[in-house]
């Protein structure tokens, strides 16, 4: 379980976060949505420890993020931010091996070994795992930074916009893929999405923010009315009922 | 040079024309002017020798006042020029010895020492002018080469271009014997200046002139070959002869008193800073400034350790890289 | 994604699994790409020209007493090329690795001109009696906190205020070397003749002359560091990646930077005191070591680089005194061809 109690963030002057209180059970796939400017991403870093929080407390698991040890924690929590620009020349298959890090301090055992080739086969890279990163297209290297994040085997797992960059075909597989990664692998998979139909599609739960908030939180079902969204987008959007879920509409009024 | 953004292209854009803010009240303008009069006037009266003493008159005549006058006429011939650099590059961060021309000028003076060892000062100064002429060109032309156009790539570019070349000239005076004589030559110092020496520089007053007419047209090269072509101006002549004017100024400063760092870049980012961006209203001002600041430098490097006495380059150089350095963050800052 | 499957598969000679099928040729080009192979390659072009050194041109009998007594004499130079070539190298791609760039390094960035000013403060404000008193290891260690205090600071500063943009670091680096050098010029004309002759003899070593008696401590300082960074080697892996995705890894992103940057700070002050500035050296080999192994992890990259600078500067010192008999030039002509190098890269691909 993620819990976040009493969880604000200031920027100099701007109210980024909260307070925020909140419960994300184990287990599935929560997607944050809501307008830019939100805290969704701001809020997904707090919890992946990579900005610290003003005031408040969060644990994932148990664990303080704040004060548990941080290779600890690393066995825990995973995080992917959306910007991943390093100079660094490493084949996918050596990016994806540093996800072991955490367990092994990069000396690769046989288990590391076999991890590796697991992250690597779940997200289709095992053809593709001796070419240098650089040398891949801006969705495959998406996806060789999900494998290290997978491979890192971890309960809990943090997206910030995995779909960013990613064509039609490509975000399509990617959900397909952290979905299965909730069913299969049992991991508890949270991530901010733009596309709410997205959401919608994939989600067990949907947090819905606005102006650093929590304003809704629900089941795709339940936070998937044209009341709620639009409240949240501050756009009149309609809910019409799509193949097996509910899908938004707002392109025109 | 048409692709670029650089932030000094609305350098004239922001006067609209038939606007002169200098004319809004020449206080200011008189106020400075006698900033700077007190400067040169306390430059006349600093030194070891004692003026009351005998033969104060006439070392008074020796040296004292063709020291003064060759820091006005070096401080505001190298000013001016690196407002026009900066004009030619549309470039806020280029001045001489951020684009390489001053270590071409000093390359040139040494090969002018080598091959012509019976050569005048009249014949250095015009290898020197040449050499600061062709390095000049050489960094227009890599700059309208090379991809990496970024405002702050471009002075670093030269600065590097500029290393390369004095590299080239040490290595010269190395395998010839003639290292020390080197480091006496460049660093910028007023202290060898004396009557019979520092005439030449009247040249750099004829340089300045130039200038001062063609303002206007530098004007509109600031703003590109597209735009200058469409106003009329011959751009790639008006680049020569902007050029040219750059290099004699240089040339002849490096051969008479040697590298006067960061000048060319402080006085007219500080002028466009306070005044804006009006080329011509702000000639007088960079001129002025030039003479302030080198002065001042001047004098503080004749005190700071009497009787000896320490070279301006080096005050410049340390006043100048702070200042750079603040400009750089400042227009970073802003945009 | 069914595409990639029917992409062809690219062969890349440094991390091909053994087994991998070669259609590219013969077994000796894949002996010639593997790393083991170019490693032992370029110690022995290392060796090759420390034996040139040692005893090219050498006016005694071989195997003489004489001969000996030349040979020793030169042992010196080779040490102190040996010493400044680690310190550079290592330096540089560690650097590189905590910055994540491959342009900018403690050279460039004008940390060998902060060197000189703390020097020339410390004789400016303590006078010489400062220098001579601290001496050995506590020297180098409070020089090297001096350093780190004043580049984190500076650096850090500029780093955190523009969201870290590499032009204008580079910039802002080049302009603040110049700067330190008039400054320690300006102090150093300040100072009496007697105190600036023990600093320039602290500040202006070359290969040639270099203080023979610095060379142990020097040497002692790179095995130790040497051992401290190979002991992170899998740690600089996960820093090199950056900020977020090493805290999401465990690594303490901010302590191992630091801790990285004082080692770079030491390394350099080392190499500064023993032959004085050399601003583009550590960028080209570098760039050499880059180019020799492929891939950037630091099991592979840090001894190659290691091997290169002292092969490059070995080669360099050999070939400049022994057949242009000119071995003062040596780095002249390495800030020279550096230069040019540099220029020609930065003008090709801009800042990446």
């Amino acid at each position: 379980m993620i819990t976040l109690h009493d969880v604000a963030k200031t920027y100099g002057d701007v109210h980024a976060l909260g307070p925020v209180d909140l419960e994300i059970p184990t287990g599935g796939v929560t997607a944050l949505v809501g307008p830019n400017g939100a805290g969704k991403s701001t809020m997904l870093t707090i919890v992946g420890r990579l900005l610290h929080a003003d005031t408040g407390r969060v644990t994932v698991g148990g664990l303080d993020v704040v004060t548990t040890h941080p290779r600890d924690l690393a066995r825990r929590l995973a995080i992917l931010r959306q910007e991943n620009h390093f100079v660094a020349r490493l084949t996918v298959r050596q990016l994806v091996q540093l996800g072991r890090f955490p367990h092994s301090q990069g000396r690769i055992t046989r288990d590391d070994e076999a991890a590796v080739d697991t992250a690597l086969g779940f997200l289709d890279l095992t053809d593709l795992q001796h070419r240098f990163l650089d040398e891949l297209s801006g969705g495959q290297r998406q996806r060789a930074y999900v494998a290290m994040v997978l491979a890192q085997d971890t309960d809990y797992v943090l997206l910030d916009e995995p779909l960013n960059n990613l064509d039609m075909q490509h975000a399509v597989a990617m959900m397909a893929r952290l979905r299965r990664a909730a069913d299969e692998l049992g991991k508890t998979v949270v991530l901010v999405v733009h596309d709410i139909n997205f959401a919608s599609a994939y989600a067990d739960r949907i947090i819905a923010m606005t102006d650093g908030r929590i304003r809704y939180v629900g089941t795709p079902a339940e936070v998937m009315t044209s009341t709620v969204l639009s409240d949240v987008f501050a756009t009149p959007v309609t809910v019409v009922d799509g193949p097996g879920y509910p899908l938004a509409v707002y392109y025109r009024g | 040079m048409t692709r670029s953004s650089a932030p000094a292209a609305p350098l004239a854009a922001t006067a609209a024309p038939g606007t002169r803010p200098g004319r809004r009240s020449a206080l200011p303008l008189v106020l400075a002017l006698a900033v700077t009069l007190a400067l040169v006037v306390a430059s006349l009266f600093v030194g070891v020798y004692d003026l009351r003493a005998e033969g104060g008159g006439q070392m008074f005549l020796i040296t004292r006042i063709p020291r003064t006058l060759a820091l006005v006429l070096a401080g505001s011939a190298m000013a001016v020029s690196g407002l026009v650099l900066q004009q030619l590059t549309q470039n806020r961060f280029v001045e001489p010895t951020t684009s390489g021309t001053s270590e071409w000028a000093a390359l040139g003076l040494l090969l002018s020492v080598l091959l012509l060892p019976g050569a005048g000062i009249a014949t250095r100064m015009v290898v020197a002018s040449a050499a600061a002429f062709v390095g000049t060109m050489v960094f227009m032309a890599i700059l309208r080469r090379v991809q990496v156009r970024s405002t702050l790539v471009v002075p670093v570019v030269g600065i590097m271009l500029g290393a390369v070349v004095s590299a080239l000239t040490t290595l010269i005076a190395i395998s010839t014997n003639y290292l020390q004589l080197l480091g006496t030559w460049f660093m910028g110092s007023f202290t060898s200046v004396v009557r019979g020496q520092y005439e030449v520089l009247w040249i750099v007053a004829a340089v300045c002139v130039a200038i001062f007419v063609l303002a206007d047209r530098l004007t509109v090269a600031g703003l590109g070959r597209d735009v200058a072509t469409n106003l009329g101006v011959r751009y790639d002549r008006l680049i020569l002869l902007g050029t040219s004017l750059v290099a004699v100024a240089s040339g002849v400063t490096t051969v008479v008193v040697g590298f006067l760092p960061f000048l060319g870049l402080i006085v007219p980012n500080v002028v466009a800073m306070l005044r804006g961006d009006d080329l011509r209203s702000n000639l007088p001002w960079v001129c002025l400034g030039g003479i302030a600041l080198v002065t001042a430098c001047d004098i503080v490097g004749r005190v700071v350790r009497m009787p000896f006495e320490v070279p301006v380059a080096m005050i410049l150089g340390i006043v100048g890289a702070a200042a750079f350095v603040a400009l750089v963050l400042r227009v970073q800052r802003r945009g | 994604m069914a595409e990639v499957t029917t992409s062809p598969r690219t062969w890349s000679p440094a991390a091909a699994p053994p087994h991998a099928p070669h259609s590219g040729g013969p077994r000796w080009r894949v002996v010639v790409g593997s790393y083991g192979f170019r490693l032992t390659l370029v110690v022995l072009l290392a060796l090759a020209a420390a034996v040139g050194i040692l005893t090219y041109g050498n006016p005694a009998a071989p195997g003489s007493s004489g001969f000996w007594v030349i040979v020793r004499s030169r042992f010196a130079s080779v040490g102190t090329i040996l010493v400044v070539a680690f310190c550079q190298g290592v330096a540089t791609v560690v650097f590189h690795t905590v910055t994540n760039n491959r342009i900018l390094t403690p050279s460039i960035l004008g940390f060998d001109a902060l060197y000189r000013v703390i020097q020339t403060a410390l004789v400016f404000l303590f006078g010489a009696g400062t220098l001579a008193a601290t001496d050995g290891l506590g020297k180098i260690a409070l020089q090297s906190l001096l350093m780190v205090g004043f580049a984190s600071l500076l650096y850090g500063w500029l780093f955190t205020g523009t969201k870290a943009n590499l032009h204008l670091l580079l910039l802002v680096g080049v302009v603040l070397g110049m700067g330190f050098g008039s400054l320690s010029t300006f102090m150093q004309r300040l100072l009496t003749p007697s105190e600036f002759d023990i600093l320039s003899a602290r500040l202006f070593g070359n290969i040639s002359a270099s203080d023979a008696s610095y060379l142990p401590w020097g040497a002692l300082v790179c095995v130790v560091v040497g051992t401290v960074l190979w002991r992170r080697r899998h740690v600089l892996d996960v820093v090199a990646l950056g900020r977020e995705t090493a805290t999401s890894l465990g690594v303490r992103h901010q302590r191992e930077v630091l801790l990285t940057l004082v080692l770079v700070a030491v390394l350099i002050s080392v190499s500064t005191s023993m032959v004085g500035p050399m601003t583009f050296f550590g960028f080209v080999v570098a760039m050499l070591t880059y180019q020799v192994v492929g891939d950037s992890r630091h099991t592979r990259t840090l001894p190659m680089v290691a091997a290169v600078a002292c092969a490059t500067l070995l080669g360099a010192y050999f070939v400049l005194r022994h057949v242009f008999y000119a071995a003062g030039l040596v780095s002249v002509i390495i800030e020279l061809a550096g230069g040019l190098v540099f220029l020609v890269h930065l003008l090709r691909k801009g800042l990446r």
